[in-house]
């Protein structure tokens, strides 16, 4: 008994069982496990090269007559650079989920102010509406799109019939279509942060801001945006970041002109099966978005210490 | 009603409230108030919560719109001037400083609206920086003060723009104990000393009674008396009025005589009838009344008295010595406790003790007749 005591005093003083770091496993555990693993998963196999095998890729590590022979190829990694395919996707993506998430922000940001300043009953609804397009399925949304943009869909059948066009306007399968998915399938991811930060605003501070004599134009530009910067940057980080990676909306309603370093690496994975060059992608993609993820997180530390 | 302060005759009318109502909801939370402010004077809007002055002060800075009445500034009509072109400042309760600009740029905010030049905004925000003494804060953030040095800034803010009124709405409600007593009387000399009008809403009535020359008091969405501190305390109009301005026994009896000059009422509860040297309006005839009388107002003597009018026998139920003066709750015979607080003037043992026989008696100006 004595000596069992004495073993969990050791761990408890060496904090193995304080309540603190086990509240703080849980979520460790859970980003290893599905987000650092698979990370090194692909990591290895951006290190292969191709083989006509299953999996389709060559190892890393082969032991052979007590040698350990570790062979990594970079040569993945100097394909992506030496066809500018890649560049011009990766920098088509960001400049359009850059756009995109510009469009969001411009129209999310109205949305969010006006929904946290309606009464309590009405705003229950408003963010249900705002909700409620996400329980059914993504794809099966931007499928609906195409029926809405195409060449006979509802919108030129409407304006046809109103004798406003001719004939009709070309949307589907353009970078047109691409940004109205793109923004209707992440509008909420910009509302929520921004209507989350909005209501945490002292609304005195809008009313001390009106007394001193600033017009409602005014009080929206120097008090309550900058005061609103922290849902500002969540949201936009909310909508960059899967936009740039984003798949389904520039293969469903993109041309074949959108270049979206998603659909590159659909291409590399699937048509090519080059899972090493699909690997380097993503990896090069990761990278990308990292350099904005650490902005925000410093932004948001800084925050934190002011506070 | 002439102004204690202002010796040369009464000021002019500034701002005046005519039938000024609001509901929410069918709920009537001010009903028809009728004031007048004079210029250059503090009046202050006392009342429990729900009194409906905040609502009142919130109709004068323009955040509530009018259900019915008039605003009439310099006799025109303001109630429907949006509050960011009214020339109206107010200091928020939680003060409401920007917390992304500093002390400077906070003062600066409202003179930069007006669309005033650079150096006369930084004249401006010099003279009042010196005004409540901050100019070495200039720099601060709001988050960076504490909460003495807030309450100053916000007050500079809101007089940078030399409004023609200055709302402040709970001014010492986020200051602790120590520091309300010294900032209120700051505050006065800082507004007196620019003279603006002023409109505070407060519940405290010690806030009130210190900071205000005029005091409204509110009960439900209604005023009940105007009048200054001294007029409220000592004569107050009703019952609540009394019973929320510093503590009262009331007495219930019937008027027994009553003449222009005085008035005698028969209490149950006393050995003597109360007698009042003045008359009192009202209905005549013999009817229910309540009488009034400030716990130091009272004598307690153990002899008694050879009056025939104002006095009564109780018990000393509790005593509690508390440095300057002490506190008596004293029992009638039919069960009322009745408050009485007696200076400590002579350093002597205790004077009366608990459970002994008390007789309890006051001078006939000292009470005030309140109709039910």
């Amino acid at each position: 008994m004595a000596l069992f005591r004495a073993i969990k005093k050791r761990f408890v003083e060496t904090g193995w069982l304080k309540q603190r770091n086990g509240v703080i496993a849980i979520p460790y555990l859970w980003l290893l496990l599905f987000f650092l693993v698979p990370f090194a998963i692909v990591l290895k196999i951006s290190f292969a090269e191709t083989e006509i095998a299953i999996p389709p890729y060559t190892d890393l590590a082969t032991f052979e007559d007590g040698h350990l022979m570790i062979d990594l190829n970079l040569g993945n990694y100097a394909y992506l650079f030496s066809d500018d395919l890649y560049l011009t996707a990766y920098l088509s993506s960001i400049r359009i989920a850059l756009v995109s998430t510009l469009l969001c922000l411009l129209i999310g940001y109205p949305m969010a102010l006006a929904i946290s300043r309606a009464p309590a009953s009405t705003r229950n609804v408003l963010l249900l509406l705002v909700i409620l397009p996400s329980w059914t399925s993504f794809l099966i949304r931007i499928y609906a799109w195409i029926g809405i943009l195409k060449p006979n869909g509802y919108i030129n059948n409407l304006l046809l019939s109103m004798g406003l066009i001719d004939e009709p306007i070309i949307m589907l399968h353009t970078d047109f279509a691409v940004y109205v998915g793109i923004v209707y399938a992440y509008l909420p991811f910009m509302i929520l942060p921004l209507y989350a930060n909005m209501m945490k605003l002292d609304h005195s501070l809008v009313e001390a801001s009106s007394d001193l004599g600033a017009s409602p134009v005014t009080t929206l530009f120097r008090i309550i945006v900058p005061l609103t910067k922290a849902g500002i940057i969540a949201g936009c980080m909310l909508v960059f970041i899967p936009a740039v990676g984003e798949f389904v909306i520039p293969e469903l309603l993109g041309g074949p002109e959108t270049l979206m370093i998603g659909k590159v690496l659909w291409e590399e994975f699937f048509n090519n099966r080059d899972w090493p060059v699909a690997s380097a992608v993503a990896i090069i993609m990761l990278a990308l978005l990292i350099i904005p993820i650490m902005w925000f997180d410093r932004i948001q530390n800084k925050q934190m210490e002011q506070a | 009603m002439t102004l204690k302060h202002l010796s040369q005759g009464p000021s002019p009318v500034l701002l005046e409230l005519k039938n000024l109502s609001k509901s929410f909801d069918g709920h009537q939370a001010v009903r028809s108030v009728n004031l007048q402010f004079y210029e250059g004077e503090i009046f202050a809007l006392l009342g429990g919560s729900g009194c409906g002055k905040s609502t009142l002060l919130r109709m004068l800075s323009g955040f509530e719109t009018l259900t019915e009445g008039k605003i009439l500034l310099n006799g025109e009509d303001i109630a429907a001037i949006p509050p960011y072109r009214r020339p109206f400042n107010m200091m928020f309760q939680s003060y409401a400083l920007f917390p992304h600009m500093t002390v400077e740029q906070n003062i600066a905010y409202g003179l930069k609206q007006d669309k005033l030049k650079k150096e006369d905004i930084a004249k401006r925000v010099d003279d009042m920086l010196k005004l409540v003494h901050m100019e070495s804060f200039r720099l601060r953030k709001p988050s960076q003060l504490s909460g003495g040095q807030r309450q100053r800034v916000a007050l500079a803010r809101s007089l940078a723009k030399k409004p023609k009124l200055l709302l402040l709405d709970e001014p010492m409600g986020a200051l602790d104990k120590k520091l309300r007593g010294e900032m209120q009387l700051e505050l006065v000399d800082i507004i007196k000393q620019v003279g603006v009008t002023c409109v505070m809403v407060t519940h405290d009535q010690e806030e009130a009674m210190t900071m205000a020359d005029r005091i409204a008091v509110m009960h439900a969405g209604e005023i009940l008396q105007i009048g200054s501190p001294h007029d409220i305390y000592e004569y107050p109009n009703c019952r609540y009025v009394a019973d929320f301005i510093g503590e009262v026994n009331l007495f219930g009896g019937h008027i027994a005589e009553e003449e222009p000059s005085y008035v005698v009422i028969n209490v149950p509860n006393l050995v003597a009838p109360i007698y009042i040297d003045h008359g009192i309006s009202g209905p005549g005839g013999e009817r229910p009344v309540s009488v009034a009388v400030r716990p130091e107002k009272v004598r307690l003597s153990d002899q008694q008295p050879d009056e025939q009018y104002n006095w009564g026998k109780g018990i000393i139920d509790d005593l509690a010595y508390l440095g300057q003066h002490s506190i008596y709750h004293i029992l009638l015979p039919d069960g009322q406790f009745i408050q009485v607080t007696q200076t400590n003037d002579k350093r002597r043992e205790r004077p009366f003790e608990l459970e002994q026989e008390i007789f309890v008696s006051w001078s006939p100006d000292s009470c005030v007749v309140l109709e039910e």
